[in-house]
């Protein structure tokens, strides 16, 4: 009770810091930062990642009135994954390959910017993206490609430590925005593609000092190493590039972990591959493994079982149950049971033919395409990492899926050499005619020359309940976008064409778009200042901040 | 609105789209029968340690050059390349290569093959005679336009077809255009919310509007929530012309000089 009551008084504090002296961002604020919707403490907006705001300024019936608040332009090239976080009027974004800037969010004007050089040989599979950074206390957290996380005094930009997370020379990357829970920062490494050995490790914020590391593949004597033969754990993959979620009550962080490598030749490496396309629910304090499951057993196709999770509360038949809802890569959404990780439902959302179905279990009942047949989904999967959103209001869970979309897997023996590519052979996009251009990780191209013949986007609005979308909003690419909801029931996300729409959050109306240009392959965000309501998002190499018309 | 067609299950979707490229009888037809599918493949996998180290994976490694799309600084026949595989070019950093037969057979049909190691190897003939063909019988220049001279732009400008398109899916155009109907040029069948009609073909597209080149050589951008239809045809509007396989192979011939200005 006591604690309780400090947790509360302390959170009062750092939202009413007066006389403009800078708050600290606690780790009481983070955890209830849905308390605090002026800011975005936090990659996922909360622990529970809902990607749920409770401003109610931008409105059904005023969304119209949205204008052009600021622009800030890239001066780097290349698709801007990055996701702001905005408190105490700043806002700190990253850009391409490790910058990170200071900006405020009412002009877009920038305070500093950091700059970190990369070791010339670091190397990640699909762009020098990095999705943001974490905040706690008085410090910026930043992962680099070069599989470092740096700390920066956020006031000044200043790096505070710098430690070794991963060995660029085994092509160990960071790419994920940290998390930050009570005293510690956790990051994932990324190299699936690489033959790395995945893990997610625990820095002590003051010092750096790592607290913690799982490795998401066992090593000999752990529990799951025997759904690996002979070396294979040892460049196995399963990275973690996205950051997971945190439930305080029950004291379990939440990891999504990636592919199996060499990716497409599952037939190299036999056995379950855990805990390869799974997820892994670790106690917070200690790293120690408490459940997982997993999607994708022994996976061919780079079913990356890294989206976030997203946690809610809610009635399941009858009963108030903690959940934990999930849009796969491989094409099927579950909900599962977070305390113990139980399997409650599992229901295709694209056409599917790598498996026939789930059992009781939540196991894929796998049906391997013969040689030269299609995939459904294909290798970017039905849908991918792109973060969704889940409203409490509408009780919906909302994120963006490719349909029609299949590649055709060509498996080939890798040879693993340390710190390059470990594929297991290679894959085409099915196209209509042979030549015709796939889609591919983003857009390099104004003309949309792969058109809707190879996959187009949708937004879902699942009802975890029933496994069916109540609605759906056609898109005519492909979209990378991630999904933000608001107390409003207002839906914004963006597509790989440059528009960022407005929807209505009960029936998927669109209520306003503006065509901004570029592709967006990030979520976007909502913050408050001064009385003022922002949405921020990031397309193509802008950042755009829209509010009402005075 | 009538939304045009969404591909459906993936059983359906199977039957309209091409897996592996298949070689209708027509394409076994006009192929020159020197190369086989077995040829190609050997082709393949010579190039790879022979060639692709300067050439690159995808054929244009070396400036000016591009194997696949079948431009050559010193070749144009089959001759002619098998003659500077072996020989090199003097003054160039193309060295003589030491293949035997087969594996030399190969690399030109892995070449004219237009790098697919499943595709089959396009005879090309004599681009004059092509030439002829392309004016005269082949009856091409009626919709298409090269060099500022032809058809109207509504068909799509041949000014630099032969950098756009390697031997084979210039083949498969010509013999079956509907198969190599690339889906952003499908033509479009359109009736406004004013009720005007309009035909074009698609140049772009996005959620919300398409851009297209009409029937009367007009850019146009429409609003798709203007539409009362809106159709995209999958069967090009493109007759396959009525020719001897010595007259595809020459009109490739001269289709694959068609390489734009300079």
């Amino acid at each position: 009770m006591k604690t309780l009551k400090l947790t509360a008084l302390l959170a009062v504090i750092g939202v009413t810091a007066p006389g403009g002296l800078t708050a600290q961002v606690t780790y009481e604020r983070i955890l209830n930062a849905a308390d605090e919707p002026e800011s975005w403490l936090t990659y996922n907006g909360t622990y529970s990642s809902q990607r749920y705001s409770r401003l109610t300024q931008i409105t059904r019936d005023n969304v119209d009135d949205l204008q052009l608040g600021w622009m800030l332009p890239n001066q780097v090239f290349g698709a801007w994954q990055s996701n702001p976080i905005v408190f105490d009027g700043v806002m700190y974004i990253t850009q391409r390959p490790n910058d990170v800037m200071a900006v405020d969010p009412v002009t877009g004007r920038v305070f500093w910017r950091y700059r970190h050089t990369n070791a010339e040989n670091a190397l990640v599979c699909c762009g020098a993206n990095n999705r943001g950074v974490a905040v706690l206390g008085d410090k910026v957290f930043m992962g680099t490609l070069d599989a470092h996380l740096i700390a920066l005094d956020r006031i000044s930009g200043t790096p505070l430590w710098k430690v070794e997370v991963g060995d660029v020379n085994l092509a160990y990357s960071i790419t994920m925005a940290p998390l930050a829970v009570k005293d510690k920062i956790m990051v994932g490494v990324g190299g699936g593609e690489f033959g790395i050995r995945g893990y997610v490790a625990a820095y002590d914020a003051e010092t750096g000092e790592e607290a913690w590391r799982f490795y998401t593949i066992p090593g000999p004597g752990e529990p799951g190493h025997e759904t690996w033969a002979g070396d294979d754990w040892q460049y196995g993959g399963a990275p973690i590039w996205i950051t997971g979620s945190f439930d305080p009550a029950l004291n379990l962080v939440y990891w999504g972990v990636g592919n199996p490598g060499p990716d497409w030749n599952a037939a190299q490496r036999p056995g379950d591959n855990l805990y390869s396309d799974a997820v892994v629910a670790l106690d917070a304090d200690t790293g120690e493994l408490v459940w997982y499951f997993q999607f994708t057993p022994n996976d061919g196709y780079d079913y990356d079982s890294v989206q976030v999770p997203i946690l809610a509360d809610m009635d399941w038949n009858g009963e108030q149950r903690k959940l934990m809802l999930w849009a796969n890569r491989n094409g099927y959404f579950y909900v599962l049971d977070r305390e113990d990780g139980e399997f409650l439902s599992g229901t295709p959302f694209v056409t599917v033919n790598w498996s026939s179905g789930l059992d009781a279990n939540g196991r894929p009942i796998p049906t391997p395409q013969p040689e030269d047949m299609p995939t459904y989904p294909g290798n970017q999967g039905g849908t991918n990492w792109y973060p969704p959103s889940f409203s409490p209001r509408t009780e919906l869970f909302y994120f963006v899926a490719w349909e029609d979309y299949a590649t055709i897997y060509r498996p080939e023996e890798s040879e693993y050499v340390p710190g390059r590519a470990f594929l297991g052979g290679g894959f085409d996009v099915l196209t209509p005619v042979p030549g015709a251009p796939g889609v591919g990780i983003g857009r390099t191209n104004p003309i949309n020359n792969w058109t809707d013949a190879v996959g187009h986007g949708v937004v879902m609005a699942m009802d975890p309940r029933t496994g069916e979308p109540r609605w759906r909003f056609d898109q005519f690419d492909v979209s990378e976008s991630g999904m933000l909801t608001t107390a409003t029931d207002l839906l914004f996300t963006g597509s790989r064409d440059g528009y960022l729409h407005a929807l209505d959050a009960r029936t998927g109306e669109l209520l306003w778009k503006v065509n901004l240009g570029g592709q967006i392959v990030m979520a976007p965000v909502t913050y408050m200042v001064d009385g003022r309501q922002y949405v921020s998002v990031i397309s193509g190499h802008t950042l755009v901040t829209f509010g009402l018309r005075d | 609105m009538h939304a045009s067609k969404r591909l459906g299950v993936a059983g359906a979707a199977l039957a309209a789209f091409s897996v592996g490229a298949p070689t209708t009888a027509a394409a076994q037809d006009i192929a020159d029968h020197t190369y086989t599918p077995e040829a190609i493949q050997e082709g393949s996998r010579v190039y790879v340690t022979e060639c692709a180290l300067c050439h690159a994976s995808t054929g244009d490694g070396v400036d000016g050059v591009d194997l696949r799309r079948g431009l050559f600084s010193n070749a144009r026949s089959d001759d002619d390349l098998r003659r500077i595989i072996t020989s090199g070019v003097g003054g160039s950093r193309m060295p003589a290569i030491d293949l035997r037969a087969a594996e030399l057979d190969g690399v030109v049909a892995y070449i004219r093959a237009g790098f697919d190691p499943s595709g089959v190897a396009v005879r090309v003939g004599d681009p004059a005679r092509g030439q002829e063909i392309f004016d005269g019988a082949g009856r091409c220049t009626r919709c298409h336009r090269v060099n500022g001279i032809g058809g109207r732009r509504f068909a799509p400008d041949l000014s630099a077809i032969g950098v756009a398109r390697a031997p084979a899916a210039l083949q498969r155009t010509i013999l079956d255009p509907t198969s190599a109907l690339q889906p952003i040029n499908r033509p479009v069948r359109i009736v406004t919310r004013d009720g005007e009609a309009i035909r074009g073909r698609r140049l772009n597209e996005d959620t919300h509007t398409v851009q297209i080149v009409d029937s009367q050589e007009r850019l146009r951008s429409l609003v798709k929530a203007d539409l009362a239809e809106y159709e995209v045809r999958e069967t090009a509007s493109m007759p396959t012309p009525d020719l001897t396989p010595d007259q595809v192979a020459d009109l490739i011939g001269y289709l694959l000089t068609l390489r734009g200005l300079p």
